[in-house]
């Protein structure tokens, strides 16, 4: 039996695995404790094969690596590398996403089209393309130029994504630091060079260069991918969906989309729209694709997929025995979920080729072929329904329902109705009222080390209690949405009552019947792009630099490197980051002073760890309080 | 009575015994508070290098343990409890006549405090019901804790069953594992 209780979905599923027999990552992190101390403080180096060298924390032993190397520089170098980790999979994940939209205005792609019009152009327009006398075809092409430069500039002229989506006063602040980027992959090549052995020794240039690669996760990664996502699919328009495991169906074919790529998962759900009458030849209801993971959050902010589970979920969600196929893109795909599938009729299907695991079906998708392919496995899915008869099913039966959709032309949207010339001055309004606080950016994972104290659902009502406004992405958002946050009801029943008067007011405002909920999908983790476009929207109207606002940021339940380049994006921004567990820097006297101190004098921006979720949400509150202070309000 | 039990064959000198063993003598016992505590904590296991091998050295908490013999105050006693060799810092006067007689270099003078420095068992764990911390924080079981029978008789059964393995390879006997083991069993 676990050690941990979660919560009851999660814990009926764990229980039921254990009853089958069936290992999942509860178990495993079980035999892997405790963890390895030199690990978790940073200060182990396996960069060179004169180590591995390890710093002893307590100094009693070395406290120099084979070439010389301290705890500082070892730390620092190790972030770097996770920093690179993690920008490589948004930066990957946008140039894949270029590449398909390239395809497809070259006529090579044709099962994708232009679906926002309206954002080509205001892209284009804001990049400084000239739009009359061209086609769509044409202006897109030179969108996609500009994009490609971003990889593949030699001249060291700030990116082009970089001046497109941030704000003047940051871009002066990062030119003065000198941490302006030129080329995403030069920057990724570069911190893979300092960081190799007898290299970048000085621990302060380390730590400036995971500023950079902070910044090449921001714009080349995840403001990019945002961006060419809405003009291929549809920028997200608020709507409600249903969440958690129960919205699996056993009368139906039931397709779990995981990973983060909607290139692929946008033509699953097309086809198995277009493929219902199959699957009901075969005895099925109907074909019900629900959403793991964040590809799950991009078809549920643009098409209201119901969100069948996190990323700690994408074990549980096969335990069910009900999913007939869960077809997988890039990204927080664990290897375990062949070795569970294969216990049941579940057909894993992988598609990129870059990301394999053995016991799985692979299906190569290219976008040249999508239609084909999203086809063939769609009926590969309906195939399997017919093999799952007879077996038993364990469908949880809880559900709930939630607003998704906050996309910044949506809430943008809202806000017109009410001021259409000025439309952020109800918001600044009510937060200069105090009525909003502040605003909390909620992002990354479900920890499975901190999942049973529902760390993310404590901070959360407890800032919500404190009129603070939370808005969030990635899993993290479902783990919200599957705690009633995000339902109207949420509103009255967690909010202080400045924050209820305004969500009330704005639910009327947008036309709805009920206030709108207190903590906003803005949806998947590349879509933190939207965060930042909403705090910079925020910081222009008011005049101010980002870091001046009563605003913070959380990765409430750290697991995937992508959350510390994106953290590493905010403190960039100039955001104080709460982090917990620990970030692998307490090694590091000297980058523990500098990420948790001495960085706000230069950013404006600090790490903040704790793990009690009631005092990481004060440390915040009292930030916030900081910022209103300073701002005279 | 539990004792210490280390497989020389089984460790890969990660230190992982020697970081939870000065965890555990913190304040705070905790790896990420210990860390920032003044003085710090220090650790009583010292993981060693022995030719291709690696051998986490410490207190063996021996039978017959000459540092009680050689310590003229009575400070090294044993701990009837835990049947664990102990200083009691009151009664020591840091002469280090213990660390000059233990044959394992396990007892270490602590200058700041001037009284010996050993491996103490653990005492709040083993109260609880629990392991040592090295024991616990060992992740290939190179450190083991339980009755020093039950220990010797799983050591025993590895022999024999590497004896019967030698056997049966010379015999050009094709079997599984699980035959081999059965067909050690039967004998």
């Amino acid at each position: 039996m676990s050690m941990k209780t979660f919560d009851t979905v999660t814990q009926s599923l764990i229980n039921r695995a254990e009853a089958m027999g069936i290992e999942t990552g509860i178990n495993r992190l079980e035999s892997q404790l405790p963890q390895c101390g030199f690990g978790q403080l940073g200060s182990c180096c396996r960069i060179c094969y004169m180590g591995p060298c390890r710093i002893d924390p307590f100094g009693d032993g070395a406290s120099k690596g084979v070439c010389g190397a301290t705890a500082d520089v070892i730390v620092c170098r190790n972030l770097l590398r996770e920093e690179v980790g993690g920008a490589a999979s948004h930066v990957g994940h946008a140039r894949h996403v270029v590449l398909a939209f390239q395809k497809m205005l070259e006529g090579k792609a044709p099962g994708y089209k232009i679906t926002d019009r309206n954002k080509l152009m205001d892209i284009a327009s804001r990049l400084g393309i000239k739009t009359e006398d061209k086609s769509d075809i044409e202006i897109g092409k030179e969108i996609v130029g500009k994009a490609l430069e971003d990889i593949s500039n030699q001249n060291g002229e700030p990116m082009n994504w970089l001046k497109l989506s941030a704000q003047s006063r940051e871009f002066e602040m990062w030119k003065e630091q000198g941490i302006l980027i030129s080329n995403a992959h030069n920057e990724i090549e570069e911190a893979m060079h300092r960081t190799s052995m007898g290299n970048d020794a000085d621990p302060v240039n380390l730590l400036l260069a995971c500023l950079k690669m902070g910044l090449v996760d921001g714009y080349a990664g995840l403001h990019m991918a945002t961006d060419f996502h809405d003009i291929l699919f549809g920028t997200p328009q608020i709507t409600t969906v249903e969440a958690n495991i129960g919205v699996l169906d056993k009368d139906k074919v039931n397709i779990a989309i995981h990973g983060h790529n909607p290139v692929l998962s946008e033509k699953i759900l097309e086809w198995a729209f277009k493929m219902k009458e199959e699957a009901k030849k075969r005895g099925a209801l109907d074909i019900n694709v629900v959403g793991v993971c964040c590809t799950g959050n991009e078809l549920t902010m643009r098409h209201g997929v119901p969100l069948a589970a996190h990323n700690l979920q994408s074990e549980l969600v096969l335990i069910t025995g009900a999913v007939d196929a869960m077809v997988v893109d890039m990204q927080c795909i664990w290897p375990s979920l062949a070795m569970i599938a294969e216990c049941f009729h579940t057909k894993l299907i992988t598609t990129e080729p870059f990301v394999k695991i053995p016991g799985a079906i692979h299906v190569p998708f290219d976008v040249e072929h999508a239609d084909e392919e999203a086809k063939n496995i769609v009926m590969m899915a309906i195939d399997s329904f017919k093999e799952r008869k007879g077996e038993d099913v364990h469908i949880p039966k809880e559900k709930s329902v939630g607003f998704v959709g906050f996309s910044v032309e949506a809430i943008v949207g809202m806000l017109k109705k009410i001021d259409s010339s000025d439309p952020l001055k109800p918001i600044v309004d009510n937060i200069v009222n105090g009525n909003i606080y502040g605003v909390v950016g909620f992002v990354g994972c479900p920890s499975i080390k901190l999942r049973d104290t529902f760390m993310t659902e404590k901070m959360t009502k407890e800032l919500l209690k404190n009129n603070v406004l939370v808005v969030t992405t990635g899993c993290t958002a479902q783990i919200c949405i599957q705690a009633g946050l995000m339902d109207s009801s949420a509103t009255d029943k967690y909010c202080g009552e400045g924050l209820k008067t305004v969500l009330h007011a704005l639910g009327k405002a947008a036309g709805f019947d009920v206030p709108l909920p207190p903590v906003w999908h803005m949806g998947s983790c590349v879509d933190n792009a939207r965060i930042g476009t909403l705090l910079g929207a925020l910081a222009d109207r008011i005049g101010v630099k980002i870091s001046q606002l009563p605003v913070a940021g959380s990765a409430p339940e750290l697991v995937q490197e992508k959350a510390i380049s994106i953290g590493t994006w905010f403190l960039a921004l100039g955001l104080l980051v709460h982090i917990a567990p620990s970030p692998r820097i307490l090694g590091s006297p000297v980058a523990t002073n500098i990420l948790t101190k001495d960085l706000e004098n230069i950013t404006g921006g600090k790490v903040y760890v704790e793990l009690d979720p009631i005092k990481a949400a004060a440390g915040i509150i009292s930030h916030i309080k900081h910022k209103r202070t300073e701002l005279g309000i | 009575m539990k004792e210490i039990f280390i497989d020389i064959e089984r460790c890969t000198a990660c230190k992982s015994c020697e970081i939870a063993c000065a965890v555990e003598h913190s304040l705070s016992k905790d790896l990420f508070s210990a860390i920032f505590e003044n003085p710090l904590p220090v650790k009583r296991v010292y993981v060693e290098k022995a030719f291709l091998f690696s051998y986490p050295v410490k207190c063996m908490h021996c039978a017959d343990a000459a540092c009680i013999a050689a310590c003229p105050t009575g400070a090294m006693h044993r701990n009837h409890e835990f049947g664990s060799v102990v200083v009691n810092n009151d009664k020591c006067m840091g002469c280090w006549m213990c660390a000059m007689v233990c044959p394992f270099g396990a007892i270490i003078p602590d200058y700041a405090v001037k009284t010996a420095r050993k491996c103490d068992f653990c005492p709040d764990r083993l109260k609880e019901g629990g392991k040592p911390a090295c024991v616990e924080a060992c992740p290939t079981n190179t450190i083991t804790f339980g009755e020093m029978k039950d220990l010797f008789k799983s050591k025993r059964l590895l022999s024999a069953e590497r004896v019967a393995k030698a056997v049966l390879v010379q015999e050009d006997k094709e079997v599984t594992p699980l035959e081999m083991l059965r067909s050690i069993e039967n004998i």
